[in-house]
């Protein structure tokens, strides 16, 4: 069963190492490469400029995650601590784009983001994202589990909201934030539909969108492309295989982010 | 009482709400407005009163993504709600590997669907491994063509969908056989029941609410696909273009000189449409279970 999911990981791999004087179109091809090299790596750089698509797909990824941990966290914050008028009605709305799914307004998006300036920009590609609706809801649930008696006592203390925020709320919440930020940026990096319709420009492309364009156009070796699957899967499986512990604790608890 | 300054909250939730606004409140409503215009991806727009609709109702491109999408949906739906609480089933007796185990499943989850699908794309290409593998055995005389027929690109891009789902899904189960008592399986082996009959009787009830859950997440996911099918086919929606998704379509007309955004802004309702049941179903249950 292990095999199954991990295997096409391996064989993609095995293709990006194998030399172009190794048959890959056999029947019976080794799974591992007989003379690895790296040379379709440097190859596929030749061909499209992958590491700037790799520096731009991290730029959108940074952009989204700082945007997140900073709005999501400062508006969860408010609105489960904090009394105001209008709270409840923002509440709502927030909930209320949760039946909406993203690509039903991608359209009109794109026509805000267009009339922004940014259409063809990686702004225009990480705005939208940076603050996410469902984060500033799981922030604001992280924050209602901090027990009231915990703000009493500081308010009794003469704390300010500033310090609040620093001193109950942050150290509280970093679960969480944690999860959200990675979600963040992983979401970031993978997302493909997105940057597909604001970058038009090859210059400009993210990872996801540069690959297809490298599939579309440059399609005749197979070990290219694997060179760049790899360029763009590796990164992402390393910082999931660091932070797991996190990763499996978000999914359990924002199952609705499917 | 109020401990602070009537502003504070205003200013902690204002990008939130600013964004709130601009990327979600506004991009719907407008959504709706420029379904009645003629907005092209390069600037203008008129009124066109019903015209995007009724293209809408004589879009023969649009029956083949609405027929994808539910075969999508119902082909789904079956595997991606057992076979993951199967696995789940399997991985959590194996309580000493479990990190392993859970990493390796999810593996595919965080990938990009983009990678998924090129990967895939080299494994069912007409000189890739699987055509390959069954013609040395002797399977078929010629190269299946996984991704260049109308149904089996379909199909293709089903398998990498739920191949890509397994882990996803495992991950929501384990958390809910978690909270299934030992003692309901304990008990059930006492009076004799078997591997099988346990599992009916005991598991299915005891994640039946996860179960909808799934059920509902697969479904919506279902319907918004996207990327899979683009990368198997090129960006092409396959032969005649039959094999577009719904999603397909609004990004086909949301790009260049051909692009029609009044028209991709239709297309959008027909998706809200289709996905608000599941949805409206989808944020209920989340309720439930918080």
């Amino acid at each position: 069963m292990l095999a199954i999911t991990v295997s096409p990981f391996l064989w993609q791999l095995s293709t990006s190492l194998k030399s172009l004087q190794e048959d890959i179109y056999t029947g019976t091809p080794g799974l591992l490469p007989s003379r690895p090299t790296l040379s379709n790596y440097a190859e596929v750089a030749e061909t499209i400029p992958v590491w700037s698509y790799a520096v731009n797909s991290l730029i959108v990824a940074a952009i989204v995650v700082a945007g997140n941990a900073a709005g999501a966290t400062a508006a969860g914050f408010a609105l489960a601590k904090l009394r105001f008028r209008g709270a409840k009605l923002l509440l709502g709305l927030f909930l209320a784009t949760l039946v909406l799914p993203g690509e039903v307004t991608i359209v009109s998006q794109y026509v805000t983001v267009r009339s922004l300036g940014l259409a063809d920009t990686l702004l225009g590609v990480a705005l939208p994202g940076a603050i996410g609706m469902l984060n500033v809801l799981l922030m604001r649930t992280a924050f209602q589990a901090i027990p009231p008696e915990m703000d009493e006592a500081a308010i009794i203390d003469g704390a300010t909201t500033w310090q609040r925020l620093r001193h109950i709320g942050l150290p509280n919440v970093r679960g969480m934030l944690s999860v959200v930020t990675i979600f963040a940026f992983i979401g970031a990096w993978d997302d493909f539909l997105w940057p597909l319709i604001v970058l038009t420009d090859p210059d400009n492309y993210t990872l996801t969108v540069g690959l297809q364009y490298l599939n579309g156009t440059f399609s005749a070796n197979p070990r290219l492309i694997a060179a760049g699957t790899m360029i763009s899967f590796l990164p992402i499986v390393i910082v999931f295989a660091a932070l797991q512990r996190f990763f499996f604790k978000g999914v359990e608890e924002g199952a609705i982010k499917g | 009482m109020r401990h602070h300054r009537w502003f504070t909250p205003w200013v902690l939730v204002a990008p939130a709400a600013v964004w709130l606004f601009m990327f979600s409140v506004w991009p719907s409503i407008n959504t709706v407005v420029l379904a009645f215009t003629d907005a092209k991806p390069l600037g203008g727009g008129h009124f066109t009163g019903l015209a995007n609709f009724r293209r809408v109702l004589d879009d023969d491109q649009l029956v083949d993504a609405l027929v994808n999408s539910i075969v999508f949906m119902l082909v789904c739906l079956p595997l991606l709600t057992v076979l993951p609480l199967l696995i789940a089933i399997l991985v959590e007796k194996k309580l000493p590997g479990i990190t392993f185990f859970r990493t390796a499943f999810y593996t595919p989850v965080v990938a990009s669907a983009v990678v998924v699908a090129l990967i895939w794309g080299w494994l069912l290409d007409d000189r890739g491994l699987v055509n390959g593998f069954a013609q040395w055995l002797g399977w078929v005389s010629g190269p299946v063509p996984f991704l260049t027929d109308r149904w089996l690109l379909l199909f293709s891009a089903i398998s990498l969908t739920v191949w890509k789902g397994l882990g996803y899904y495992m991950i929501i189960y384990l958390s809910a056989l978690g909270n299934v008592r030992r003692e309901l399986h304990e008990a059930a082996a006492v009076d004799g029941a078997g591997p099988v009959r346990r599992f009916l009787s005991v598991t299915v009830p005891g994640v039946r609410n996860t179960m909808l859950l799934v059920s509902v997440l697969v479904s919506v996911s279902a319907l918004r696909v996207f990327s899979e099918l683009y990368v198997l086919s090129n960006g092409t929606g396959g032969p005649g273009g039959r094999d577009m998704s719904l999603v397909m379509l609004i990004q086909l007309y949301s790009r260049g000189f051909t692009g029609h955004l009044g028209y991709a802004s239709a297309l959008s309702l027909v998706l809200l449409a289709v996905t608000i049941g599941p949805m409206l179903a989808l944020l209920r249950l989340n309720r439930k279970a918080a």
